[in-house]
């Protein structure tokens, strides 16, 4: 029995089934280097640090770009009111990115890095090499041809159907991304161009575009759980994505504070990204102003949890955690510290893994013919999942703020001479080091229940009470 | 929020704004990449530089070391390890043992692995750090430590 409005929604499925396998690999990676941090030489030989992290952190953004894809391809249909373009092209595209990206994976972890670049004619086109954008230059062009066979799969869809603001504002993010992702092909010999244009892909897209693509998957899950007007959601999805943009754009001055550019961006950078926090609080206030506003009693309890998680924890992550070290006086002694890992790991918890989260919790049940919602035993598990994994991501946060700050109170705060060096200053962290890595175990076990959520049957929930 | 103020008049501030601000920030970025050359010092950036450059790509250092703060946080900034070791009169020395004498092996330290890199192009990858040392970054790190 299809519970789908569109058959052609269910394209989505395996970019959200391939999307949690990616995550699963990326938290088994994470605890490996904070495994590293304390026991230095831990698997030195076979995963180096660097390997370790370029893998953590490249399977993260492949996640949710499978994440965003399953739910464009998922949402997208439902508010054009029309079937995908093309179901055949998602398929392919789905496989043709899996591979490129299965076997970019498997290049870091099976050749040393130099052997990968030239085995990819890096010299030829360098991009490889930078944080984030490790990929070999021959991957890079295989994302963007992913992204335009997504795009131009949307695009038409869109044009043959309705054209919401839910659809408008996805589209807009999804345009932005790939576009900024052009400015990974730029790598001049000049490495303060490098650094200064390297920001266009990496700010623009988690505090500028991905923050649309965010905000439309809540609004869309929000209208289906709560059953609140359109008209209501969609106005508040303009207001707070004016706001992310208004200040997210000049605040990616927040990074020209410490590189070869005028000190007006300590200035703009200070300001702007100051104002960052306002439309993830905006979200929190709206996320729960609509479900208290709900009317109806959508079953998929676990859905509008997630839904309320991600407005949460994208504000104290993303929100808080960035204006902690958002000042130029502050950020020119916490720059580059563990201040900075304990900001990045909560703000892509709980801005971007949750809002995947958010939207699987909503279409999988559907995807998968079970109806509306999962069991309540199911939806019970998948809330042990919720839980385990935001406290857990909340400790890890917050023993790297100790570590942070403890770090720039040694190392950072006294004059030449007096300052511990930084491998000094590591030791001194270790405790902090390893309570991260005991939170990390717990995240591991909240991921694995969360799996284990999708696996349990039994009787669906009551229907829908309108 | 209130009745009066429509979806219509939250879309065009989203437009209107975004618009508004993305070109300000093309045109600061305009100007700031006219100011940089007297910052960065590219008229010192020599092929051996630029050699220096690849190399630290190619061996995915940032995946460790912070590169005036930027990268991973596991191992020390490079910024200015060019001063804080031993700079015009002995850098370059140090840099070459230290490059050849990894991985130190000492049992439960961070390990640097060993990349087998000869004469010159240990000598191209100090030329880089030297370059990268000398711009003018707004007088960061705050001490020598990085």
């Amino acid at each position: 029995m299809s519970t789908l409005k569109f058959q052609s929604q269910a394209v989505a499925k395996p970019y959200f089934a391939f999307a949690l396998i990616l995550f699963v690999g990326q938290i088994l990676f994470g605890l490996i280097m904070g495994l590293q941090y304390v026991v230095g030489d831990f698997l030195a030989g076979a995963i180096p640090f660097n390997v370790a992290r370029m893998v953590h952190t490249n399977l993260l953004i492949v996640w949710l770009l499978f994440g965003f894809m399953g739910s464009a391809y998922y949402l997208v249909p439902e508010e054009a009111d029309t079937e995908l373009w093309s179901p055949k092209l998602a398929i392919i595209l789905f496989w043709v990115f899996a591979a490129a990206g299965t076997a970019t994976i498997l290049g870091y972890l099976l050749v040393p890095y130099s052997t990968l670049a030239e085995f990819t004619f890096n010299e030829l086109w360098p991009t490889m090499g930078r944080e984030f954008l490790e990929q070999p230059t021959i991957t890079k062009i295989g994302i963007v041809v992913v992204a335009l066979g997504f795009l131009l799969n949307l695009g038409m869809t869109i044009l043959k159907g309705r054209k919401t603001a839910i659809n408008m504002v996805l589209m807009t993010g999804l345009i932005g991304l790939a576009v900024f992702f052009l400015f990974a092909f730029y790598n001049p010999e000049n490495l303060a161009l490098d650094k200064y244009f390297w920001w266009f892909v990496v700010h623009l897209w988690v505090e500028g575009v991905w923050e649309l693509i965010m905000g439309a998957i809540l609004a869309y899950v929000l209208i289906k759980v709560t059953g609140v007007d359109r008209e209501v959601i969609e106005k508040w999805l303009y207001v707070i994505i004016a706001m992310a943009l208004i200040s997210g754009i000049l605040g990616t001055g927040h990074h020209f504070y410490w590189l070869t550019t005028p000190e007006y961006w300590q200035w703009i950078g200070s300001i702007f990204s100051a104002i960052e926090p306002l439309p993830f609080f905006a979200m929190v206030l709206y996320a729960f102003n609509m479900v208290n506003r709900r009317r109806r009693e959508h079953p998929n309890k676990a859905a509008t949890l997630w839904a309320l998680g991600t407005s949460v924890m994208a504000f104290l992550g993303a929100g808080v955690w960035g204006f902690l070290h958002t000042l130029a006086p502050v950020n020119y002694y916490t720059h580059g510290s563990q201040i900075t890992a304990a900001h990045g790991h909560m703000a892509f918890y709980g801005a971007y893994a949750m809002i995947v989260m958010t939207i699987i919790s909503y279409a999988m049940p559907k995807l998968r013919g079970i109806g509306e919602a999962n069991s309540n035993k199911a939806q019970v598990c998948e809330m042990w999942g919720f839980w385990l994994m935001t406290v857990a991501m909340v400790f890890i946060t917050l023993f790297l703020t100790g570590a942070g700050i403890l770090q720039v109170w040694l190392q950072r705060l006294p004059e030449s001479g007096e300052a511990l060096s930084f491998m000094a200053t590591q030791d001194k962290l270790a405790l902090f080091y390893w309570m991260r890595e005991v939170s990390g175990v717990i995240f591991l076990i909240g991921l694995l229940a969360y799996l284990a959520s999708f696996f349990i049957g039994g009787k669906e929930t009551a229907k829908v009470s309108q | 929020m209130s009745e009066s103020f429509t979806k219509g008049m939250a879309r065009n501030i989203y437009y209107g704004g975004s618009v508004f601000f993305l070109l300000i920030f093309l045109g600061l970025t305009f100007h700031t990449t006219k100011e940089m050359p007297q910052r960065d010092h590219r008229e010192n950036l020599t092929e051996s530089v630029a050699r220096g450059k690849a190399l630290w790509e190619d061996n995915n250092c940032i995946g460790c070391h912070t590169l005036l703060g930027e990268g991973a946080y596991f191992a020390p900034e490079l910024g200015n390890v060019y001063i804080r070791r031993g700079g015009e009169g002995g850098f370059k020395a140090f840099f070459n043992g230290w490059m050849k004498s990894q991985p130190l092996n000492i049992p439960g330290r961070r390990q640097m692995p060993n990349f087998h890199l000869n004469d010159q192009e240990i000598d191209d990858l100090a030329e880089f750090l030297k370059w990268t040392s000398e711009m003018d970054v707004n007088s960061w790190p705050p001490n020598i430590e990085g």
